[in-house]
């Protein structure tokens, strides 16, 4: 069987975590990928999700629809409340969060608001939710996203959650001394962000994918490294971790 | 600028507050009474969050005394959203986040009303609403955060930022956020009030502690003494709620951690009305769920006995 777009983020995305660490994880991708990790590289990874769960442990067939249903809560360490969750990793508690964006630019900053700006938008879209505290608060950011061109925009038409804003230093002045986007993983490869300018630059393609064909699918000019690689295809363990955990695919597609 | 001095006023807030009866006395009355205590151009929080918990019967019995003029907040807000927009009860939504979960899509109740301006749309972050009604919770007209920083989100409600008078860093001071009403769902209360909630706690206990009134479903009434002897477990106490009523299956089919789950299905049938006629198919629902039933326990038969039954085993088994 082929592998979909999901399972390819849920692979790479878990191969960006590190053991002995803390995730902010939201349902979808980002949930596949940190269970995967558990199970492979990092037993001693602990999840939060946004509902307010710590440390749960999910039931293969039975993940959650969203972050603050009882099965997001299955077996989980400790069930703290929303603003207590969060407040947690204000303080600095959380190595990890996983997002996602309707659009992004070429400083990682994300869309989830309006298309067309917020005062008159030409499509509402349903909010930040978390995202914008998870990118404000955690010590680094992955975002996982298909690659399409009109996600990946030269300008977002809001800033929701605020990626390296205008580039530079302009995070820091803004008042955000801490985190900042780490890695985008999109179902073409794998970008990280130049150090001064902090703009996107392609660090990886996945196998069978071609830096024209991320040109194509960018709205913004691509970097591409120096020392571009090629990621290694997600492996049958991989996959079958995560086809047990869901066996009817609802989130692997 | 969206936010009203009013909602932060901290000291009138207060002044309110002292001037309130605060009874160890019964609470104890119908769902109907309840809801009478709220006031045309309220602002109204609902706890729970999205299809947790929510204080569904509230909702209810509100819609049906035709309120105008809301304010609804709620963290994550679910289809009462869309239920108060199409029964014309509200001018204004406060929250970080709107639709019921990822496999039904963007809310096209909230695209119709936002994007023709019908309804003001004030969005926070998650955290950025968690802290407005924990800063009125605590009595303070703001609390410093390092969230919110450098988005679109400061202008959406009129954030403004402080400096740090200790180390000159540059921190949001979110607004304070004290609503008119709570709106409250849990699953034990005894009848002068005193509230235990199991599971998640969403952020129930700092709207209780935010609102002017209180008020409180319970799908069971409980011993004063059985309260007495987990007293680590109340999270709002009865001197705090205005009114209270006993509605089993309060947030059906929304879920009630360790009480019943919620039903995916129904809302997939709620949804695909929406696709197939739009708003129409909301006032049809809010007619035949909301306005029909002469009483809270009608509109539960709406759904069938069986399946309530079924929605608590599930609940037992993803709690056990």
């Amino acid at each position: 069987m082929s592998v979909t777009a999901n399972e390819l983020l849920a692979v790479m995305g878990a191969r960006e975590l590190r053991d002995n660490t803390t995730v902010f994880t939201g349902v979808g991708a980002p949930m596949m990928a940190s269970v995967l990790a558990q199970r492979t590289h990092a037993p001693r990874l602990t999840m939060m999700v946004e509902g307010g769960v710590i440390g749960p442990m999910w039931k293969p067939g039975e993940l959650p629809i969203s972050t603050n249903e009882m099965r997001a809560a299955y077996r989980a360490q400790m069930l703290p409340g929303i603003t207590d969750a969060f407040l947690l990793a204000q303080r600095g508690f959380f190595d990890v969060g996983f997002i996602g964006g309707a659009q992004i630019d070429r400083h990682g900053n994300l869309n989830t608001s309006a298309i067309g700006g917020y005062a008159r938008p030409k499509v509402r879209l349903p909010g930040s939710g978390g995202a914008n505290d998870i990118i404000s608060l955690c010590r680094e950011v992955l975002i996982l996203t298909v690659h399409e061109k009109r996600r990946f925009t030269e300008r977002v038409d809001f800033v929701t959650s605020p990626g390296y804003l205008d580039g530079g230093d302009s995070r820091r002045r803004h008042g955000l001394l801490f985190g900042g986007v780490s890695r985008v993983v999109t179902t073409l490869g794998i970008f990280g962000f130049e150090a001064e300018s902090r703009r996107m630059q392609l660090l990886a393609l996945h196998p069978g994918a071609t830096v024209d064909q991320v040109r194509e699918n960018t709205g913004f000019e691509v970097l591409v490294s120096p020392s571009l690689t090629t990621t290694k295809p997600p492996t049958d363990e991989e996959l079958a971790i995560l086809r047990m955990l869901d066996p009817n695919r609802q989130f692997i597609g | 600028m969206t936010i009203a001095a009013r909602e932060y006023d901290f000291e009138a807030a207060r002044r309110r507050l002292e001037a309130k009866p605060k009874s160890a006395g019964p609470k104890l009355g119908a769902l109907e009474e309840a809801a009478a205590l709220v006031k045309d151009g309220d602002h109204v929080a609902l706890g729970g969050c999205l299809y947790s918990r929510t204080p569904l019967a509230l909702v209810w019995a509100l819609l049906r005394r035709r309120p105008r003029h809301l304010t609804l907040s709620r963290n994550l807000m679910c289809y009462e959203g869309e239920w108060g927009m199409v029964a014309g009860a509200v001018d204004k939504l406060v929250t970080s986040w709107m639709g019921i979960g990822l496999p039904w899509g963007l809310s096209r109740i909230q695209r119709e009303f936002v994007e023709a301006g019908r309804v003001e749309f004030e969005e926070w972050s998650h955290l950025g609403l968690g802290l407005r009604y924990r800063a009125a919770a605590m009595g303070v007209p703001f609390l410093p955060s390092l969230t919110m920083l450098g988005s679109g989100l400061m202008d959406v409600g009129g954030s403004k930022t402080v400096a740090c008078p200790y180390t000159g860093q540059t921190l949001h001071a979110v607004p304070a956020l004290f609503p008119d009403v709570a709106l409250i769902h849990v699953q034990k209360a005894d009848r002068l009030g005193n509230c235990q909630i199991d599971g998640y706690p969403h952020m129930d206990a700092d709207i209780a502690r935010a609102a002017s009134t209180v008020l409180v479903t319970a799908e069971q009434i409980v011993s004063e003494d059985e309260i007495r002897l987990q007293g680590d477990r109340t999270l709002i106490p009865g001197f705090m709620v205005d009114a209270l009523a006993h509605v089993p299956y309060g947030s059906y089919p929304h879920e009630c951690y360790g009480a019943y789950d919620a039903e995916p299905e129904h809302f997939t049938s709620y949804v695909d009305g929406i696709l197939a006629r739009g708003s129409a198919a909301v006032a049809e629902y809010l007619e035949r769920y909301v306005y029909a039933p002469a009483a809270h326990a009608d509109y539960l038969a709406l759904f069938g006995d069986g399946r309530r039954a079924d929605a608590a085993s599930r609940a037992r088994m993803l709690t056990t």
